[in-house]
């Protein structure tokens, strides 16, 4: 078994290659976002204790880049285990009336509490969301689609069923100017002191990384999950209010943002598969990427304006879906292979054993 | 194990009725029958997959209801018949959640050592790092019972686990459920359509129709010509070759 053991370290460094190659990235850029914006912060400045350039850095820089990796993180994370347990690669927290869910929960909080703080809001959100995300699943469930399409589908009318009740009281009560900040989703209004709330997405994504396999296996069936012992619906259930509660904490800061939840884990999964286990950090980290990239980019193209964050993904994910669909119709799920062609493993004679498998 | 009046309705229809037998253990039983006599359902029944209407599954002398579903998943195993996995898995992944109602979420170094020997006697070296929809159905179904031998219970529960395999691998099968049995002293319950494949490998056949046990018993009790005649309502030959009874049909 040596050769075995020497070859599956290689494809274990293979795995951590892509994971640190995404860290680096992440952490050069993150730099870089700290020192763009509309006021010159220079690194230099800052190291030299200018007090001023120090508390723009601490209240609203530092603050923007902390919530936009949480966001990144969370929103990727929260579609990867939906996207898991449902074992459908279109849900996720748009397509499965989360965020809506979160939205109206937001209302709700501003219509009975005038004077709510933020962390009332939350509670009102996490609430909704966790309760609108279940109420989805179990419809999914009992219907059982025999279109794996027909779910996000569902999942986008249910979310704006959920919207245009949202939009209607808003109407109602006078309160569209208020609710219009966590409609469309940005990063200008993070301060020190109002966004500490988003932090609650890494204990939560630390949580979905130590039940990583429990999902992988309700992933594949109740009757799957039975013969391992693992307790479907329970672990069903609480999987989702992971994912709920991390989309309801960034929609309370930040607001709606979309698409991050449903592309991200599926560019992930065609080159890592599917095993959580493997890709939930890729998986995080490139989304915190791609949340970055997008901020910086609507940080820069109308300077010293900015555009919502909201707007950007929205262009960016929505090219990068197509591309996703195109690919998958050509290609099915087969998988993208990096460098070297297959895992060299597969090259040894094997023709021999498959002769007339197919029968 | 032990398996009393198990009964189970689907829409008022009986389709297991009053099942009784008990499964002697360290042995292979197969059971056989026409499609829809319950072959299947009685397996989801006494694997707790499936809810009994009435009736009881004695499992080590305890109802198996009453086991912890962790410790029971260490102690019994199923394939089920169909099992489309749609999810994007290596042979290897999925062969390790053989070893997760062991070691959860962390694979020790035994746990690879039993991996390894799963895939080996499976034959699977060579795809391991592949994923399971790029495989062919035979492929696909050789890990899956991988992953059930990775799970080392004293119980393997196969539906049909020659499905989709050709003679070779089929025959090979045959043989792993043998070694299984006699090498590793596990009990093999099997649903099987090939009634050759049972003669020749099982200790014990369970014959079914419509619902009932029609015959239950050793092979040569079992295997012959009245008795499959009447189970499948053709005509049946039986030749014993290699001092097995075996059968043909036409
Ligand atoms: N979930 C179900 N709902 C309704 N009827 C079912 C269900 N599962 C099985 N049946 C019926 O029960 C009978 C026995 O099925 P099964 O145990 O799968 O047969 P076998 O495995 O022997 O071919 C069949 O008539 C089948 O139609
Ligand atoms: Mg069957």
């Amino acid at each position: 078994m040596l050769t075995n053991s020497i070859h599956q370290e290689a494809i274990f460094i293979k795995g951590i290659r892509s994971t640190l190659i995404l860290a680096g990235a992440l952490m050069a850029l993150s730099v870089l976002s700290l020192f763009v914006g509309v006021i010159d912060l220079t690194p230099a400045a800052l190291f030299t204790g200018n007090l001023e350039q120090l508390s723009i850095f601490l209240t609203s820089r530092l603050p923007r880049l902390l919530a936009i990796l949480c966001t990144g993180i969370g929103m990727s994370v929260a579609g990867l285990i939906m996207q898991q347990l449902c074992s459908n690669k279109f849900v996720s927290p748009t397509t499965g009336a989360t965020i809506s869910s979160a939205q109206l929960g937001i209302l709700l909080a501003l219509l009975f509490m005038p004077q709510s703080t933020l962390w009332s809001r939350a509670i009102f959100a996490f609430a909704t969301a966790v309760g609108g995300t279940w109420i989805f699943v179990w419809f999914i469930q009992r219907i059982q689609f025999k279109d794996a399409v027909m779910v996000p589908l569902v999942g986008i009318m249910f979310g704006n069923v959920i919207g245009g009740i949202t939009s209607y009281l808003a109407y109602q009560y006078d309160m569209t100017q208020a609710l219009a900040s966590w409609l469309v989703g940005h990063f200008s209004l993070v301060l020190k002191g109002r966004y500490e709330i988003v932090w609650l997405t890494v204990p939560l994504v630390v949580l979905a990384f130590l039940f990583a396999n429990h999902f992988n296996i309700v992933g594949l069936g109740k009757d799957f999950s039975k013969n391992l012992g693992v307790p479907y619906n329970v672990v069903l259930f609480l999987g989702l209010t992971l994912a709920a509660m991390i989309t309801a904490s960034i929609v309370v800061v930040v607001g709606a943002i979309s698409y991050i939840g449903l592309i991200v884990p599926n560019v992930v999964a065609m080159f890592k598969g599917d095993n959580i286990r493997g890709t939930l950090v890729d998986t995080a980290l490139f989304g915190a990427l791609f949340v970055l990239v997008c901020d910086m980019i609507g940080r820069v193209v109308i300077f010293p304006y900015e555009l919502p964050i909201e707007l950007i993904v929205g262009i960016l994910g929505s090219l990068i879906f197509i591309g996703l669909l195109f690919y998958r119709l050509k290609h099915g799920r087969k998988a993208v292979r990096l460098g070297s062609p297959s895992s060299s493993s597969c090259s040894c004679p094997v023709s021999a054993l498959e002769g007339g498998e197919e029968a | 194990m032990r398996i009393h009046e198990l009964t189970k309705q689907y829409d008022g229809k009986t389709v297991v009725d009053a099942v009784s037998f008990s499964i002697p253990k360290g042995k292979v039983i197969s059971l056989i029958g026409p499609n829809g006599a319950g072959k299947s359902t009685v397996m989801g029944m006494i694997s707790r997959l499936i809810a009994h209407d009435s009736g009881l599954v004695e499992f080590e002398g305890k109802d198996i209801g009453k086991w912890k579903s962790k410790e029971l998943s260490k102690r019994l195993a199923i394939l089920t018949q169909s099992n489309n996995i749609q999810m994007k898995l290596t042979v290897r992944e999925l062969v390790s959640f053989g070893r997760f109602p062991y070691s959860g979420n962390r694979i020790t170094p035994e746990d690879s050592a039993i991996i390894d020997r799963a895939i080996a006697y499976m034959e699977l070296e060579a795809f391991q790092d592949r994923f399971i929809d790029e495989l062919s159905g035979g492929q696909r179904q050789r890990a899956m019972i991988a992953m059930v031998i990775a799970q080392d219970t004293e119980y393997v529960l196969l539906d049909e686990p020659t499905n989709n395999l050709d003679i070779y691998h089929a025959t090979n099968m045959m043989k792993i459920v043998r070694r299984l049995c006699d090498e590793l002293g596990k009990t093999v319950i099997l649903v099987l359509h090939e009634i050759n494949y049972a003669a020749f490998y099982s200790d014990y056949i369970c014959a079914f129709k419509n619902g009932s046990v029609a015959k239950f018993g050793t092979v040569e009790e079992v295997i012959t010509k009245e008795n499959l005649s009447d189970i499948y309502q053709v005509d049946f030959e039986i030749l014993n070759i290699a001092g097995k009874p075996l059968s043909i049909y036409y």
